[in-house]
């Protein structure tokens, strides 16, 4: 998995503005209750300090109060004025990072499979897997949708976590302000491989994310090399497209499985499991269950052959 | 007080191995004496425990390493879901059960609970229930779906193994008997008090057993409600949670959360009664201000029942929906801060005696206030966005369930423990496990708060290599993870000596004031012979000075 030169997972990476606000508000919150924290253990240390019964101690019990009103008032009123200037900024950021959608189209469709991400943007006509792209200094509209069961979609450097629900389409907004590779992963319990569905966000300049769209909507050129040609006949014999779609290629129509019309281009394979190259795919398509048990993608009894002129074949499709 | 021929009718036993009635396993088997099932209940829970230490000492150990293969996928998901659904279902309501109806007929000076066939009826349920869902991993396979089991993951499309039909059969059965013990307790407390004990006199103990009472009879039915829909869609192919033909996977989630988050005040209100008598009895002070504590007590039980969204915040269920769960998710922050300002007054000013019982309370006092305060956090709609789901939350609802409940619990078991057997518990074996307990917890759980920040989901099998922190803080937190479990065994093996060669206790050991301590240690099988008419919230102050159990002023050694 490329995570060399990926941006930090950390929630206090801000690379979006939504997550800018999330991030003010983390540290407020964050400082009041470490001053309370604080002045309660403060107090306990004192009490001990203070109030353990000496040696000498003669056996009488101490003075015995059984309450103080204006005590009490103090420490229920003070704690609801700090919830009630909580509540105040929790309904300020909701509105700033979440605005209405109304009836504004998404910018990008992100649709949770187990175990990987379908990524569709529509005004492109471009769908691709497990790998995307945005423009930086552009507000996107990203709606979350579940093919099978629930997930949710979290890059912690953009802020916000969305989960997708079957049957309930949810909107979030994506504003980044910072190039670069963010990592993120499913967040809700999916099943078998859900510590392993990785996101990958390439966060680019708006020209690169045009080059990209550009890349992305034409099929990819034909290889001159023999054993892609014989990859790509193995390829249509074999039942891969029964369930994968390759733009360039007539038969791979099947929408089922992730999108391969460009996959040389991603750099992971099984969504985050390995590093995209031509021998791990032949060893992937060989045993897809050894690197990801449980992954719907059957073992289809390739020779070695098979599997390595399927993977030259796919490795060409950049 | 003599009363000639009444007064010990039976021979005084001070230890509970001899006490006649309780002899041979079969009076085990048959007793509906609620100090035999207090007792069964906190055995069971302790032997649940030390299970689901296991299970999660494993998920420490799968996740010590990154691409680590401890457990494969498959088993590590049954083993967390068995983890959760064991301590939440097998090991926290059976403590606080086993508390309640041992401790609530002796503090409010009854003879027994008022329906002892029932109370044994929640018992034998309990314990069948959770048999028969561990039997499932003899019968083709555990349940993974999470102890919160979303649908559709939980429907049988996806999951289509018995186990997830043992998991809802079994929590459905659990689930009947906690009903029946709620209504059982409320009735016991409402109707069975000594002469002179009002509502306003019941130890704080019971009263929060009440509102516990009132919680697990109003929130445990919706859990029933939805268990019923789901095994009735994954054997009878109803769709009560399946999109694709206009069922809703989120009716299940408010279903759940609905009892759910009520769920989480039902296993800390009775910690928090164990350490309203712990504090006050090793401070030598009357609880400050037990007005507002059983005040603050009743707001948290109304607004558990309203807050249950708060687990759905990034459900998008639209912005003003989910921010009236906000306001009454910061709301309950202040009751619950109330009840750490009392307990830190009740100790102001006393005569602090650090017992274990005691070091457990105040260590729960720290641990519970960062757990309350994290979740404060998560009351914030846009930290929750952020944090809920990840490693954060498992900190955040460990440092409320383990440094809270357990903590405060343990204490209990301290402090009541000479009651119960007739014999001290050893306090040099409780120093060592006081502090490994306190490393171990904390170093287990405290790092989870910042590999949550640094972008770690929960519920994952494995996570990669590289990523900056995780392998090393992952580890540090396993490492710590085999301390707590030691800990907790050095707990269940104090219990086993102590029952043996712990020193005997007498009626009244700690001096303490409420009326469990005015009976025989054990209690003989009918509790008291004779109760004191009550006139204050501490009776046997009274019955030592004369008056002076309520009120303020100086206290003389007789």
């Amino acid at each position: 998995m490329d995570i060399k030169n990926a941006d930090l997972t950390s929630i206090f990476n801000i690379a979006t503005t939504q997550n800018k606000y999330l991030n003010d508000l983390h540290f407020f919150t964050g400082a009041v209750c470490l001053v309370i924290l604080f002045i309660v253990t403060g107090l306990l240390i004192t009490i001990v300090a203070k109030f353990r019964t000496p040696e000498s101690d003669d056996g009488s019990e101490p003075k015995q109060t059984s309450g103080n009103v204006r005590l009490e008032i103090i420490w229920t009123a003070i704690p609801l004025a700090i919830v009630i200037v909580l509540g105040v900024l929790t309904a300020i950021v909701m509105v700033v990072v979440n605005p209405a959608v109304g009836s504004k189209k998404p910018d990008l469709i992100v649709i949770g499979h187990q175990w990987w991400w379908e990524y569709q943007y529509p005004k492109y006509g471009v769908t691709t897997a497990n790998e995307f792209c945005l423009p930086v200094d552009k507000n996107y509209l990203v709606e979350v949708l579940a093919a099978d069961v629930n997930h949710s979609f979290w890059v912690p450097a953009f802020g916000q976590k969305m989960d997708a629900i079957p049957g309930h389409p949810n909107y979030l907004w994506l504003h980044p302000t910072k190039k670069g590779l963010f990592l993120g992963t499913c967040s809700e319990y999916c099943g078998a491989q859900h510590g392993l569905m990785r996101i990958m966000a390439n966060v680019v300049s708006p020209q690169d994310f045009e080059t990209w769209i550009e890349a992305q909507k034409s099929s990819a050129p034909p290889s001159d090399d023999p054993a892609a040609a014989r990859g790509k006949v193995a390829f249509n014999s074999a039942t891969c497209v029964q369930c994968h779609h390759v733009a360039a290629d007539a038969e791979a129509k099947a929408l089922i499985g992730p999108d391969l019309s460009h996959i040389a281009q991603r750099k992971t394979l099984g969504a985050g499991v390995l590093e995209n190259n031509t021998e791990n795919l032949t060893k992937w398509m060989q045993n897809p269950q050894q690197f990801k048990p449980g992954v719907y993608m059957p073992n289809m009894r390739l020779t070695d052959d098979q599997a390595h002129d399927i993977a030259v074949y796919l490795e060409s499709l950049k | 007080m003599t009363q000639g021929a009444l007064e010990h009718s039976h021979k005084p036993v001070n230890w509970v191995a001899e006490v006649p009635e309780y002899k041979g396993i079969l009076s085990w088997i048959t007793s509906i004496d609620h100090k035999q099932l207090g007792l069964l209940y906190i055995m069971s829970a302790f032997g649940f425990l030390i299970v689901g230490a296991l299970l999660g000492l494993t998920i420490r150990m799968q996740l010590m390493f990154p691409m680590a293969h401890v457990v494969n996928q498959g088993q590590y998901n049954q083993i967390f879901t068995m983890h959760g659904t064991t301590m939440v279902f097998f090991v926290g309501m059976p403590l606080l059960f086993g508390f309640a109806v041992y401790l609530t007929p002796l503090m409010i000076g009854a003879r027994d609970m008022a329906f002892p066939r029932l109370n044994s009826f929640g018992y034998w349920v309990y314990i069948f229930g959770a048999i028969m869902l561990f039997f499932s991993f003899l019968a083709g396979g555990g349940p993974e779906a999470g102890w919160f089991a979303y649908p559709p993951l939980s429907e049988k499309g996806y999951l289509f193994n018995s186990g997830q039909n043992y998991w809802a059969l079994s929590l459905f059965v659990t689930g009947l008997g906690s009903v029946a013990t709620g209504i059982n307790l409320i009735v016991t407390i409402l109707t069975m008090r000594a002469p002179g004990m009002t509502l306003k006199r019941v130890p704080l103990f019971v009263w929060m057993i009440l509102m516990d009472a009132f919680l697990v009879t109003f929130s445990l039915p919706a859990l029933n409600a939805a268990l019923v829909m789901i095994l009735f869609d994954r054997i009878l192919n109803t769709h009560f949670f399946d999109a694709t033909v206009g069922g809703s996977p989120l009716l299940w989630q408010h279903f759940f959360w609905f009892f759910g988050h009520p769920e989480v005040y039902i296993l800390i209100l009775p910690g928090w009664g164990a350490v309203s008598e712990v504090i006050p009895v090793f401070s030598r002070k009357l609880l400050f201000g037990a007005g507002i504590m059983a005040a603050s007590t009743v707001a948290i039980t109304f607004l558990s029942f309203g807050v249950w969204v708060h687990h759905m915040f990034t459900t998008g269920l639209g912005t003003a929906p989910l921010y009236i769960f906000a306001v009454t998710s910061l709301l309950i922050a202040v009751p619950t801060g109330i009840k750490v300002w009392s307990w830190l007054a009740t100790m102001w000013g006393g005569k602090l005696r650090f017992s274990v019982s005691m070091l457990h309370a105040m260590a729960f006092l720290i641990q519970f206030t960062i757990g309350g305060l994290s979740g404060v956090g998560f009351a914030v709609i846009p930290i929750d966005w952020q944090l809920t789901d990840s490693y954060f939350v498992v900190a955040h609802f460990h440092y409320v369930l383990v440094g809270g409940m357990l903590f405060s619990l343990i204490s209990g078991v301290y402090y009541w423990y000479p009651k119960a057997t007739g014999r001290m518990m050893s306090e040099t074996l409780g120093l060592w496990q006081f502090w490994l307990f306190v490393i171990g917890f904390n170093g287990t759980f405290f790092v989870m708060h910042i590999l949550g920040i640094l972008g770690m989901p929960r519920r994952v099998w494995t996570y990669p290599v590289g990523m900056p922190g995780w392998a090393e803080l992952n580890f540090f937190s396993s490492c710590c993870s085999i301390i707590l479990v030691g800990s907790l065994l050095l707990f269940v093996y104090n219990l086993i000596w102590s029952f043996y060669h712990g020193k005997t206790a007498g009626p009244n050991p700690w001096n303490a004031w409420t009326l469990e301590w005015l009976a025989d240690s054990p209690p003989i099988a009918e509790n008291f012979e004779r109760v004191p008419v009550v006139r204050s919230r501490r009776p046997l102050w009274d019955l030592e000075f004369g008056s002076g159990g309520d009120g303020d002023g100086e206290g003389q050694h007789a």
